[in-house]
C-alpha cells in the first residue's frame, strides 16, 4: 500500500521520526536507528568539541538518514532563530524542528515565542516543524502561520508519561491541513501505536528508545507500533458498545 | 587582539580571520557554523571576514539530541 508522509512536499516511506538523545554511544544510537527504519531524525546545534570522537552527522550519512535540526535549549524566539539559522549553514538544510522551551523543570514548550519564531523563520523561508503543548488553537494559529506541520506533545519530554491528553490530539488531527507529529512522552509501543490510532500523521521519539534496556529492539517495537497504529486508523475502528454484541450465531 | 572562541578567551593576530579562529578548534569545514557577536558568518565568507578585539566567536556543530 502506498501510503506515504509528505512533509513540505518531501515524501518519506516511515513515519518514526527519531531524536538521537539518550543514546549511550554511537554505536548503540546506529543499530537503534536501522532497527527503527526512520528516514527523518533529528539532532541538537552545540558549540564544537575538539576532543569529540565520531559524529552523529556520520551516523546519519551512512544510513541515508535526512538530518533535521532542532533548536532545543533555546528559552527566546532570538535564541531558536540563530540556531536555525546557524543549522542551516552547518547541515546545508531548511528544516527545522522549532523548540523553544519555558524552564528547564518541565521542558515544557513557551507558545509565545515559538509562534514568534515560527513566524520569523517561516518569512525566512524555512520548512518549520514546531514543537509545541496539546493546544489546538496554537496548532491551528501555526499552520496559518506557514508551517509545515505541528507537533503537539504527549507529556513532557523524556517522562515517558504517554499520551496524557487523547482528546486534544485527536482535536489537533481533525482541524489540521499539515503534519500532525505526536512528540515527547512516548514511553513504549502502544503510545505510539495510540498516537497513529487517534489520527497522528507520524511520531517523534528518542528516550523511549535511546534508555531502553535493549535500544534496538525496542526500536524494532516502535517501528512495528507506528506501523500498526497507522493501519487500525485507515482501517476503521468498530464503535465503542455499553454491551456485548454476538460475535456467533445466538440460535442453535 | 583578544576574541572570545565557544566561551573561551583566543589571543589571535591583529586582523585574523573567522578561519583562523574555527581552526584553533578544527581543520574540518563541514558541518561546521559559525556565528560572530550573533550574527552567522556563512562558511564561503569565513576566509575574508576579519575579526576585531573583543568579538565573540560561535562555532556550532551537531550533536546528539532531540
Amino acid at each position: 500500500m502506498d501510503d506515504d508522509l509528505i512533509i513540505g512536499g518531501e515524501k518519506f516511506a516511515s513515519r518514526l521520526i527519531m531524536g538521537t538523545g539518550g543514546a549511550p554511544s554511537l554505536e548503540v544510537l546506529d543499530a537503534a536507528l536501522a532497527a527503527s527504519g526512520t528516514e527523518l531524525t533529528t539532532v541538537a546545534m552545540r558549540r564544537l568539541d575538539p576532543s569529540a570522537r565520531g559524529s552523529v552527522l556520520d551516523v546519519l550519512r551512512r544510513r541515508g538518514i535526512r538530518v533535521l535540526p532542532n533548536t532545543a535549549g533555546c528559552f527566546t524566539a532570538q535564541e531558536a532563530v540563530l540556531t536555525a539559522r546557524l543549522a542551516r549553514e552547518a547541515l546545508e538544510t531548511d528544516w527545522v524542528k522549532l523548540e523553544v522551551i519555558s524552564d528547564e523543570r518541565t521542558l515544557l514548550p513557551d507558545p509565545i515565542e515559538t509562534f514568534d519564531a515560527a513566524e520569523r523563520l517561516v518569512a525566512d523561508g524555512f520548512t518549520v516543524l514546531p514543537y509545541i503543548g496539546d493546544d489546538p488553537a496554537l496548532a491551528r494559529r501555526l499552520e496559518q502561520a506557514g508551517c509545515a506541520a505541528v507537533m503537539p506533545l504527549g507529556a513532557p519530554i523524556g517522562s515517558g508519561l504517554g499520551i496524557r491528553n487523547p482528546h486534544n490530539i485527536e482535536l489537533i488531527v481533525e482541524a489540521a491541513g499539515v503534519p500532525v507529529i505526536l512528540d515527547a512522552g512516548i514511553g513504549t509501543a502502544s503510545d505510539a501505536a495510540l498516537a497513529m490510532e487517534l489520527g497522528c500523521d507520524a511520531v517523534l521519539l528518542a528516550t523511549a528508545v535511546t534508555r531502553a534496556q535493549r535500544p534496538d529492539l525496542m526500536a524494532q517495537a516502535m517501528r512495528s507500533a507506528v506501523a500498526a497504529g497507522r493501519a487500525a486508523r485507515l482501517a476503521g475502528r468498530i464503535p465503542r458498545r455499553r454491551y456485548a454484541e454476538a460475535s456467533s450465531p445466538m440460535t442453535p | 587582539m583578544n576574541v572570545t572562541i565557544n566561551g573561551v578567551a583566543h589571543e589571535l593576530p591583529s586582523g585574523a580571520t573567522v578561519a583562523e579562529a574555527v581552526k584553533t578548534l578544527t581543520e574540518t569545514r563541514n558541518g561546521v557554523a559559525v556565528a560572530v557577536n550573533g550574527e552567522v558568518v556563512s562558511r564561503g565568507a569565513w576566509d575574508s571576514t576579519a575579526l576585531a578585539d573583543a568579538d565573540a566567536v560561535e562555532v556550532l556543530t551537531a550533536v546528539q539530541g532531540g
